[in-house]
Protein backbone atom coordinates (compact mmCIF):
# COMPACT_ATOMS: atom_id res chain seq x y z
CA UNK A 1 0.00 0.00 0.00
CA UNK A 2 1.81 3.09 -0.96
CA UNK A 3 0.31 6.02 -0.67
CA UNK A 4 0.16 8.71 -3.40
CA UNK A 5 -1.82 11.43 -5.03
CA UNK A 6 -3.77 8.47 -6.91
CA UNK A 7 -4.26 6.41 -4.25
CA UNK A 8 -5.76 9.45 -1.96
CA UNK A 9 -7.94 9.95 -5.11
CA UNK A 10 -8.84 6.57 -5.26
CA UNK A 11 -9.75 6.15 -1.98
CA UNK A 12 -11.97 9.66 -1.70
CA UNK A 13 -14.39 7.96 -4.40
CA UNK A 14 -15.36 5.50 -1.39
CA UNK A 15 -15.19 7.57 1.80
CA UNK A 16 -11.69 6.30 2.78
CA UNK A 17 -13.56 3.85 4.23
CA UNK A 18 -11.44 1.35 2.08
CA UNK A 19 -7.85 1.98 3.41
CA UNK A 20 -6.09 -1.50 4.65
CA UNK A 21 -4.48 -1.41 8.20
CA UNK A 22 -1.18 0.09 8.34
CA UNK A 23 0.42 -2.48 10.29
CA UNK A 24 0.38 -6.51 11.13
CA UNK A 25 -0.51 -7.30 14.45
CA UNK A 26 1.11 -11.13 14.19
CA UNK A 27 0.67 -13.24 17.30
CA UNK A 28 4.41 -13.09 18.54
CA UNK A 29 6.63 -16.36 17.23
CA UNK A 30 8.66 -18.79 19.42
CA UNK A 31 12.63 -17.35 18.36
CA UNK A 32 13.45 -14.04 16.46
CA UNK A 33 16.87 -12.77 15.69
CA UNK A 34 16.50 -9.73 17.67
CA UNK A 35 13.51 -8.30 19.61
CA UNK A 36 13.47 -4.90 20.18
CA UNK A 37 11.93 -3.95 24.15
CA UNK A 38 9.63 -0.84 23.83
CA UNK A 39 7.03 0.31 20.88
CA UNK A 40 7.98 3.67 20.82
CA UNK A 41 9.03 5.93 18.25
CA UNK A 42 12.79 4.95 19.24
CA UNK A 43 11.86 1.08 19.43
CA UNK A 44 9.86 1.12 16.32
CA UNK A 45 12.73 3.27 14.36
CA UNK A 46 15.45 0.99 15.68
CA UNK A 47 13.53 -2.11 13.84
CA UNK A 48 12.87 -0.27 10.87
CA UNK A 49 16.47 0.26 10.39
CA UNK A 50 17.88 -2.90 11.49
CA UNK A 51 15.17 -4.24 8.10
CA UNK A 52 16.04 -1.41 5.45
CA UNK A 53 19.46 -0.90 6.41
CA UNK A 54 21.32 -3.69 8.04
CA UNK A 55 19.33 -6.85 6.22
CA UNK A 56 18.12 -7.98 10.05
CA UNK A 57 14.37 -8.85 9.47
CA UNK A 58 13.72 -11.51 11.70
CA UNK A 59 13.12 -8.68 14.45
CA UNK A 60 9.53 -8.48 16.67
CA UNK A 61 9.04 -5.29 18.50
CA UNK A 62 7.07 -5.57 21.88
CA UNK A 63 5.39 -3.23 23.85
CA UNK A 64 3.35 -3.51 26.74
CA UNK A 65 0.24 -1.12 25.93
CA UNK A 66 -0.42 0.39 22.01
CA UNK A 67 2.49 1.65 19.71
CA UNK A 68 3.30 5.22 20.54
CA UNK A 69 1.44 5.63 23.96
CA UNK A 70 4.35 6.25 26.00
CA UNK A 71 6.52 9.40 26.03
CA UNK A 72 6.30 9.26 22.17
CA UNK A 73 2.46 10.35 22.19
CA UNK A 74 3.05 12.75 25.40
CA UNK A 75 6.08 15.03 24.10
CA UNK A 76 5.65 18.68 22.66
CA UNK A 77 7.32 17.09 19.15
CA UNK A 78 10.20 20.02 19.07
CA UNK A 79 13.13 18.79 16.76
CA UNK A 80 16.42 20.55 17.28
CA UNK A 81 19.84 20.24 16.96
CA UNK A 82 21.84 23.21 18.47
CA UNK A 83 23.37 21.51 21.61
CA UNK A 84 26.67 22.68 23.29
CA UNK A 85 29.17 19.41 23.39
CA UNK A 86 30.65 17.77 20.01
CA UNK A 87 29.64 14.64 20.65
CA UNK A 88 25.64 15.89 21.61
CA UNK A 89 26.15 17.82 17.98
CA UNK A 90 26.62 14.89 16.14
CA UNK A 91 24.25 12.90 17.75
CA UNK A 92 21.41 15.28 17.45
CA UNK A 93 22.50 16.89 14.13
CA UNK A 94 22.45 12.86 12.53
CA UNK A 95 19.07 12.40 13.76
CA UNK A 96 18.23 16.35 12.40
CA UNK A 97 19.08 15.35 8.92
CA UNK A 98 16.80 11.81 9.02
CA UNK A 99 14.50 14.22 9.88
CA UNK A 100 15.03 16.28 6.89
CA UNK A 101 13.37 13.49 3.92
CA UNK A 102 11.99 10.89 6.98
CA UNK A 103 8.33 11.49 5.18
CA UNK A 104 9.46 10.72 1.84
CA UNK A 105 11.85 7.99 3.47
CA UNK A 106 9.13 6.11 4.93
CA UNK A 107 6.76 6.64 2.46
CA UNK A 108 4.23 8.40 5.35
CA UNK A 109 4.08 12.31 6.26
CA UNK A 110 5.42 12.76 9.68
CA UNK A 111 4.51 16.23 8.86
CA UNK A 112 8.11 17.59 9.74
CA UNK A 113 8.07 20.98 9.58
CA UNK A 114 10.74 23.10 10.60
CA UNK A 115 9.56 26.72 11.49
CA UNK A 116 12.85 26.96 13.63
CA UNK A 117 13.47 26.91 17.13
CA UNK A 118 14.10 30.20 18.34
CA UNK A 119 15.44 29.87 22.71
CA UNK A 120 15.20 33.42 24.66
CA UNK A 121 17.94 34.71 26.56
CA UNK A 122 16.62 36.91 29.20
CA UNK A 123 19.50 37.82 31.60
CA UNK A 124 23.28 38.42 30.89
CA UNK A 125 24.05 35.18 32.10
CA UNK A 126 21.65 33.55 29.29
CA UNK A 127 23.68 35.96 26.87
CA UNK A 128 27.09 34.65 27.69
CA UNK A 129 25.80 31.19 27.33
CA UNK A 130 24.08 31.35 24.61
CA UNK A 131 26.75 33.11 22.68
CA UNK A 132 28.80 30.58 23.84
CA UNK A 133 26.45 28.01 22.13
CA UNK A 134 26.13 29.97 18.83
CA UNK A 135 29.51 30.19 18.21
CA UNK A 136 30.09 26.16 19.33
CA UNK A 137 26.98 25.20 16.71
CA UNK A 138 28.47 27.52 13.78
CA UNK A 139 32.29 25.81 14.47
CA UNK A 140 30.46 22.51 13.97
CA UNK A 141 28.76 23.58 11.66
CA UNK A 142 24.94 23.41 12.70
CA UNK A 143 23.18 26.60 11.68
CA UNK A 144 22.44 29.55 14.54
CA UNK A 145 21.85 32.66 14.03
CA UNK A 146 21.58 35.56 17.02
CA UNK A 147 18.81 37.72 17.24
CA UNK A 148 18.17 41.18 19.07
CA UNK A 149 14.91 41.37 20.64
CA UNK A 150 13.35 43.51 17.68
CA UNK A 151 14.48 40.35 15.62
CA UNK A 152 13.01 38.16 17.71
CA UNK A 153 9.74 39.95 17.70
CA UNK A 154 9.92 40.22 13.99
CA UNK A 155 10.68 36.91 13.83
CA UNK A 156 7.54 35.47 16.00
CA UNK A 157 4.71 38.38 15.97
CA UNK A 158 3.01 38.68 19.82
CA UNK A 159 6.14 38.04 21.63
CA UNK A 160 6.17 40.80 24.21
CA UNK A 161 10.16 42.47 24.23
CA UNK A 162 9.11 45.38 26.19
CA UNK A 163 11.86 46.04 28.96
CA UNK A 164 9.84 46.37 32.39
CA UNK A 165 8.56 42.82 32.46
CA UNK A 166 9.91 40.51 35.52
CA UNK A 167 12.53 38.76 32.67
CA UNK A 168 12.41 41.28 29.75
CA UNK A 169 13.71 39.27 26.48
CA UNK A 170 17.79 40.55 25.81
CA UNK A 171 18.23 38.38 22.71
CA UNK A 172 17.73 35.04 21.38
CA UNK A 173 19.43 32.48 19.40
CA UNK A 174 17.68 31.01 15.97
CA UNK A 175 17.84 27.56 14.33
CA UNK A 176 16.01 27.76 11.21
CA UNK A 177 16.23 24.02 10.81
CA UNK A 178 14.68 22.92 13.98
CA UNK A 179 10.74 22.42 14.34
CA UNK A 180 8.45 20.16 15.17
CA UNK A 181 7.02 16.99 14.00
CA UNK A 182 3.47 15.06 14.20
CA UNK A 183 4.54 12.78 17.02
CA UNK A 184 1.51 10.14 16.22
CA UNK A 185 2.47 10.01 12.73
CA UNK A 186 6.25 9.26 13.45
CA UNK A 187 5.53 5.89 15.11
CA UNK A 188 2.53 4.93 13.14
CA UNK A 189 4.85 5.55 9.83
CA UNK A 190 7.81 3.84 11.55
CA UNK A 191 5.16 0.82 12.38
CA UNK A 192 3.58 0.52 8.97
CA UNK A 193 7.10 0.94 7.12
CA UNK A 194 9.24 -1.77 9.48
CA UNK A 195 6.15 -3.94 9.08
CA UNK A 196 6.27 -4.24 5.17
CA UNK A 197 9.42 -5.15 5.42
CA UNK A 198 8.43 -8.95 7.77
CA UNK A 199 9.00 -7.09 11.32
CA UNK A 200 6.56 -8.15 13.61
CA UNK A 201 4.94 -5.56 15.91
CA UNK A 202 3.17 -7.06 18.84
CA UNK A 203 1.50 -4.61 21.46
CA UNK A 204 -0.20 -5.48 24.98
CA UNK A 205 2.81 -8.05 25.50
CA UNK A 206 4.83 -6.95 28.08
CA UNK A 207 8.20 -8.07 29.65
CA UNK A 208 8.44 -9.36 32.88
CA UNK A 209 11.84 -11.66 32.76
CA UNK A 210 14.90 -11.52 30.37
CA UNK A 211 16.03 -14.83 30.00
CA UNK A 212 19.82 -15.28 30.15
CA UNK A 213 22.20 -18.51 29.60
CA UNK A 214 24.70 -20.65 30.85
CA UNK A 215 27.20 -18.36 29.68
CA UNK A 216 25.16 -15.14 30.74
CA UNK A 217 24.21 -13.60 27.47
CA UNK A 218 20.68 -13.32 26.88
CA UNK A 219 18.61 -16.32 25.25
CA UNK A 220 15.17 -14.92 25.27
CA UNK A 221 12.29 -13.04 27.21
CA UNK A 222 9.44 -13.80 29.18
CA UNK A 223 6.26 -11.78 28.33
CA UNK A 224 2.79 -11.79 29.00
CA UNK A 225 2.53 -13.58 25.78
CA UNK A 226 4.73 -16.13 26.10
CA UNK A 227 8.39 -16.77 25.89
CA UNK A 228 10.29 -15.37 22.96
CA UNK A 229 13.72 -16.62 22.17
CA UNK A 230 16.07 -14.25 20.99
CA UNK A 231 19.49 -13.69 20.08
CA UNK A 232 20.38 -9.89 20.75
CA UNK A 233 17.80 -8.03 22.93
CA UNK A 234 17.46 -3.97 22.53
CA UNK A 235 16.06 -2.46 25.52
CA UNK A 236 13.99 1.58 24.39
CA UNK A 237 11.67 1.74 27.36
CA UNK A 238 12.21 5.47 28.03
CA UNK A 239 10.80 6.00 32.11
CA UNK A 240 10.70 1.68 32.71
CA UNK A 241 14.32 1.52 31.84
CA UNK A 242 15.44 0.61 35.05
CA UNK A 243 12.71 -1.87 35.73
CA UNK A 244 13.33 -4.16 32.15
CA UNK A 245 16.81 -3.58 32.93
CA UNK A 246 17.01 -4.85 36.41
CA UNK A 247 15.26 -8.06 34.65
CA UNK A 248 18.90 -8.45 33.08
CA UNK A 249 20.31 -7.72 36.82
CA UNK A 250 21.90 -4.25 34.87
CA UNK A 251 21.25 -1.43 37.39
CA UNK A 252 21.27 1.92 35.76
CA UNK A 253 22.05 5.36 36.19
CA UNK A 254 19.04 7.18 35.99
CA UNK A 255 16.07 8.30 37.92
CA UNK A 256 12.82 8.61 36.54
CA UNK A 257 10.29 11.59 36.78
CA UNK A 258 7.01 13.35 35.63
CA UNK A 259 7.16 15.65 33.03
CA UNK A 260 4.37 17.45 32.06
CA UNK A 261 2.59 18.98 29.13
CA UNK A 262 -0.68 20.51 27.99
CA UNK A 263 -2.48 22.14 25.05
CA UNK A 264 -4.91 24.81 24.63
CA UNK A 265 -8.19 25.20 22.63
CA UNK A 266 -7.30 25.07 19.02
CA UNK A 267 -6.43 29.00 17.99
CA UNK A 268 -6.29 30.82 14.78
CA UNK A 269 -1.85 30.41 13.69
CA UNK A 270 -0.47 32.92 15.92
CA UNK A 271 2.88 31.27 17.27
CA UNK A 272 4.61 30.93 14.05
CA UNK A 273 7.83 28.78 15.30
CA UNK A 274 8.71 26.80 18.44
CA UNK A 275 9.74 29.70 21.47
CA UNK A 276 12.03 28.23 24.21
CA UNK A 277 12.73 30.02 27.29
CA UNK A 278 14.59 27.79 29.46
CA UNK A 279 15.09 30.83 32.46
CA UNK A 280 11.55 31.24 33.12
CA UNK A 281 10.91 27.34 32.13
CA UNK A 282 8.36 27.36 29.03
CA UNK A 283 7.99 26.50 25.65
CA UNK A 284 5.42 26.82 22.91
CA UNK A 285 4.75 26.18 19.71
CA UNK A 286 1.39 25.86 17.80
CA UNK A 287 0.10 22.49 16.38
CA UNK A 288 -1.27 22.75 12.40
CA UNK A 289 -4.87 21.91 14.22
CA UNK A 290 -3.99 25.27 16.21
CA UNK A 291 -3.38 24.06 19.36
CA UNK A 292 -0.89 25.87 21.40
CA UNK A 293 1.62 22.69 22.69
CA UNK A 294 2.77 24.28 25.89
CA UNK A 295 6.08 22.15 27.76
CA UNK A 296 6.09 22.51 31.67
CA UNK A 297 8.88 21.15 34.16
CA UNK A 298 9.33 18.16 35.95
CA UNK A 299 8.54 17.41 39.05
CA UNK A 300 11.48 16.92 42.03
CA UNK A 301 11.03 13.57 43.12
CA UNK A 302 11.07 9.74 41.40
CA UNK A 303 7.61 9.08 40.22
CA UNK A 304 5.69 6.42 37.84
CA UNK A 305 2.17 8.24 38.27
CA UNK A 306 2.21 9.80 34.53
CA UNK A 307 0.78 12.85 36.35
CA UNK A 308 2.32 15.77 37.85
CA UNK A 309 1.66 18.90 40.59
CA UNK A 310 -0.20 21.36 39.32
CA UNK A 311 2.20 23.91 40.69
CA UNK A 312 4.66 22.63 37.78
CA UNK A 313 1.88 23.86 35.17
CA UNK A 314 0.90 26.31 36.76
CA UNK A 315 4.58 28.46 36.87
CA UNK A 316 5.13 27.58 33.24
CA UNK A 317 1.06 29.23 32.37
CA UNK A 318 2.85 32.29 34.14
CA UNK A 319 5.91 32.59 32.03
CA UNK A 320 3.29 32.20 28.99
CA UNK A 321 1.60 34.92 29.82
CA UNK A 322 4.04 37.42 29.76
CA UNK A 323 5.72 36.11 26.74
CA UNK A 324 2.96 36.33 24.72
CA UNK A 325 0.23 38.32 26.96
CA UNK A 326 -2.11 37.98 23.77
CA UNK A 327 -2.71 34.59 25.24
CA UNK A 328 -3.72 35.37 28.37
CA UNK A 329 -7.32 34.37 27.87
CA UNK A 330 -6.46 31.05 26.30
CA UNK A 331 -8.18 28.20 27.89
CA UNK A 332 -6.46 25.25 28.26
CA UNK A 333 -8.16 21.76 26.99
CA UNK A 334 -5.66 18.99 28.64
CA UNK A 335 -2.73 18.63 30.74
CA UNK A 336 -1.09 15.20 30.97
CA UNK A 337 2.40 13.76 32.10
CA UNK A 338 5.03 11.49 30.99
CA UNK A 339 7.70 9.45 33.02
CA UNK A 340 11.37 10.61 32.03
CA UNK A 341 14.62 8.96 32.43
CA UNK A 342 17.63 11.17 33.81
CA UNK A 343 21.03 10.78 33.94
CA UNK A 344 23.42 12.96 35.83
CA UNK A 345 24.86 14.40 32.78
CA UNK A 346 21.50 14.87 31.06
CA UNK A 347 22.89 12.60 28.04
CA UNK A 348 21.58 9.67 26.81
CA UNK A 349 22.98 6.16 27.17
CA UNK A 350 23.13 4.22 23.88
CA UNK A 351 25.09 0.83 23.53
CA UNK A 352 26.29 -2.43 24.86
CA UNK A 353 25.35 -3.17 28.07
CA UNK A 354 27.70 -5.80 30.60
CA UNK A 355 25.40 -8.49 29.42
CA UNK A 356 26.02 -10.19 26.12
CA UNK A 357 23.49 -9.59 23.55
CA UNK A 358 21.62 -6.88 25.43
CA UNK A 359 21.66 -3.72 23.69
CA UNK A 360 20.27 -0.39 25.59
CA UNK A 361 18.70 2.96 24.52
CA UNK A 362 17.64 5.48 27.31
CA UNK A 363 18.62 8.26 29.40
CA UNK A 364 17.36 10.69 27.14
CA UNK A 365 15.35 12.23 29.98
CA UNK A 366 13.43 15.28 28.79
CA UNK A 367 14.66 15.63 25.26
CA UNK A 368 14.40 12.65 23.60
CA UNK A 369 11.65 13.24 20.78
CA UNK A 370 13.63 15.07 18.59
CA UNK A 371 16.24 12.28 18.03
CA UNK A 372 13.84 9.45 17.01
CA UNK A 373 15.30 8.90 13.88
CA UNK A 374 18.82 9.35 15.07
CA UNK A 375 18.06 7.12 17.83
CA UNK A 376 16.67 4.06 16.24
CA UNK A 377 19.30 4.40 13.30
CA UNK A 378 22.69 3.94 16.05
CA UNK A 379 20.46 1.44 18.24
CA UNK A 380 20.19 -0.71 15.01
CA UNK A 381 23.86 0.07 14.25
CA UNK A 382 24.86 -1.37 17.47
CA UNK A 383 23.26 -4.02 17.69
CA UNK A 384 23.88 -5.05 13.94
CA UNK A 385 27.29 -4.85 13.88
CA UNK A 386 27.29 -5.61 18.05
CA UNK A 387 29.87 -2.84 18.89
CA UNK A 388 28.96 1.11 19.36
CA UNK A 389 28.13 3.35 16.28
CA UNK A 390 30.82 5.87 16.13
CA UNK A 391 28.22 8.51 16.78
CA UNK A 392 26.62 6.93 19.68
CA UNK A 393 30.11 5.10 21.19
CA UNK A 394 30.60 8.38 23.73
CA UNK A 395 26.90 7.84 25.49
CA UNK A 396 28.57 4.30 26.49
CA UNK A 397 27.49 2.80 29.91
CA UNK A 398 30.46 2.80 31.47
CA UNK A 399 31.18 5.95 30.55
CA UNK A 400 30.30 7.03 34.59
CA UNK A 401 33.17 5.09 35.93
CA UNK A 402 35.38 6.38 33.56
CA UNK A 403 34.54 9.77 34.27
CA UNK A 404 33.89 10.46 30.47
CA UNK A 405 30.17 12.69 31.33
CA UNK A 406 28.65 14.62 28.61
CA UNK A 407 27.69 17.61 31.18
CA UNK A 408 25.17 18.93 27.93
CA UNK A 409 24.27 22.04 29.66
CA UNK A 410 21.54 23.01 26.29
CA UNK A 411 19.53 19.82 27.20
CA UNK A 412 16.05 20.81 27.87
CA UNK A 413 15.82 23.31 30.42
CA UNK A 414 13.52 21.26 32.13
CA UNK A 415 16.44 18.79 33.15
CA UNK A 416 18.62 21.14 35.21
CA UNK B 1 0.83 19.46 44.79
CA UNK B 2 1.44 16.75 47.66
CA UNK B 3 0.73 17.30 51.34
CA UNK B 4 3.91 16.09 53.12
CA UNK B 5 4.20 15.73 56.85
CA UNK B 6 6.89 17.22 58.38
CA UNK B 7 8.09 15.53 61.50
CA UNK B 8 8.33 18.71 63.33
CA UNK B 9 6.51 21.00 61.56
CA UNK B 10 3.31 18.87 60.25
CA UNK B 11 1.62 18.75 57.62
CA UNK B 12 2.44 20.99 55.21
CA UNK B 13 2.34 21.74 50.92
CA UNK B 14 4.79 20.57 48.80
CA UNK B 15 6.69 24.10 47.66
CA UNK B 16 8.27 24.16 51.12
CA UNK B 17 10.04 21.20 50.35
CA UNK B 18 12.99 20.35 48.82
CA UNK B 19 13.23 16.53 47.25
CA UNK B 20 17.13 15.40 48.49
CA UNK B 21 16.96 12.11 46.96
CA UNK B 22 16.93 8.23 47.86
CA UNK B 23 17.79 7.49 50.83
CA UNK B 24 20.53 4.96 52.49
CA UNK B 25 23.24 5.35 49.54
CA UNK B 26 26.47 5.17 51.10
CA UNK B 27 29.39 7.35 50.10
CA UNK B 28 32.41 5.06 48.33
CA UNK B 29 35.49 4.61 50.59
CA UNK B 30 38.07 7.02 50.05
CA UNK B 31 40.29 4.48 47.53
CA UNK B 32 37.61 3.04 45.94
CA UNK B 33 37.73 2.33 42.26
CA UNK B 34 35.66 4.44 39.37
CA UNK B 35 33.17 1.53 39.33
CA UNK B 36 32.61 1.88 43.35
CA UNK B 37 32.44 5.42 42.97
CA UNK B 38 30.08 5.78 39.73
CA UNK B 39 27.79 3.43 41.79
CA UNK B 40 27.98 5.50 44.77
CA UNK B 41 27.40 9.24 42.97
CA UNK B 42 24.93 7.67 40.07
CA UNK B 43 23.55 4.34 40.36
CA UNK B 44 20.14 5.07 41.65
CA UNK B 45 17.39 2.08 42.55
CA UNK B 46 14.91 4.28 41.04
CA UNK B 47 12.26 1.61 42.98
CA UNK B 48 8.43 1.71 41.08
CA UNK B 49 6.95 1.57 44.30
CA UNK B 50 8.12 1.91 48.46
CA UNK B 51 10.86 4.16 47.72
CA UNK B 52 12.73 5.24 50.92
CA UNK B 53 14.26 8.92 50.38
CA UNK B 54 15.36 12.05 52.11
CA UNK B 55 13.56 15.36 52.21
CA UNK B 56 14.23 18.75 53.31
CA UNK B 57 12.02 21.09 54.91
CA UNK B 58 13.93 23.97 53.19
CA UNK B 59 11.23 26.95 53.02
CA UNK B 60 10.01 25.70 56.63
CA UNK B 61 12.10 24.47 59.63
CA UNK B 62 14.69 23.78 57.32
CA UNK B 63 15.80 20.45 58.63
CA UNK B 64 16.44 17.33 56.69
CA UNK B 65 14.06 13.87 57.63
CA UNK B 66 13.05 10.31 55.83
CA UNK B 67 10.66 9.55 54.29
CA UNK B 68 8.86 6.28 52.61
CA UNK B 69 7.05 6.75 49.78
CA UNK B 70 5.03 5.01 47.22
CA UNK B 71 6.25 6.04 43.77
CA UNK B 72 3.20 5.13 41.46
CA UNK B 73 0.56 6.96 43.88
CA UNK B 74 2.89 9.21 45.16
CA UNK B 75 1.49 8.91 48.27
CA UNK B 76 3.79 8.98 51.71
CA UNK B 77 3.49 6.20 53.61
CA UNK B 78 5.57 7.37 56.82
CA UNK B 79 7.78 10.43 57.13
CA UNK B 80 10.18 10.16 60.56
CA UNK B 81 13.13 12.30 61.70
CA UNK B 82 16.64 11.27 61.96
CA UNK B 83 18.12 9.56 64.04
CA UNK B 84 14.58 7.87 65.02
CA UNK B 85 14.27 4.03 63.58
CA UNK B 86 11.93 3.73 60.71
CA UNK B 87 7.94 3.08 62.05
CA UNK B 88 6.83 -0.32 61.35
CA UNK B 89 5.47 -0.18 57.88
CA UNK B 90 3.39 -3.56 58.15
CA UNK B 91 6.23 -5.74 57.01
CA UNK B 92 6.04 -3.56 53.87
CA UNK B 93 10.09 -3.29 52.83
CA UNK B 94 11.85 -0.92 50.76
CA UNK B 95 15.47 -1.08 48.66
Amino acid sequence: MHFSFLSLLRNAFSAHRDWPEQWRSPEPKPAYDVVIVGGGGHGLAAAYYLAAEFGIRDVAVVEKGWIGGGNTGRNTTIVRSNYLLEESEALYDHALKLWENLSQVLNYNVMFSPRGVMMLAHTTHDVQSFKRHYHANRLAGIDTEWLTPEEARDWCPGLNIAKDIRYPIVGATLQKRGGVARHDAVAWGYARAASALGVDIIQNCEVTGVRRGADGAVIGLDTSGGTIAAKKVGVSVAGHSSQVMDMAGVRLPIESFPLQALVSEPLKPIVSCVVMSNTIHAYISQSDKGDLVIGAGTDQYVSYSQTGGMQITAHTLDAICELFPVLRRARMMRNWGGIVDTTADRSPILGTTPVPGLYVNCGWGTGGFKATPGAGHLLAATIARGEPHPIAAPFSLDRFARGRLIDEAAAAAVAH
Amino acid sequence: MLLITCPWCGPRPEIEFAARGEAHVARAAPDADGEAIAAALYLRSNTRGLLAERWRHVYGCGRYFNAVRHTVTDKFVATWRVGESRPDLGGEGTR
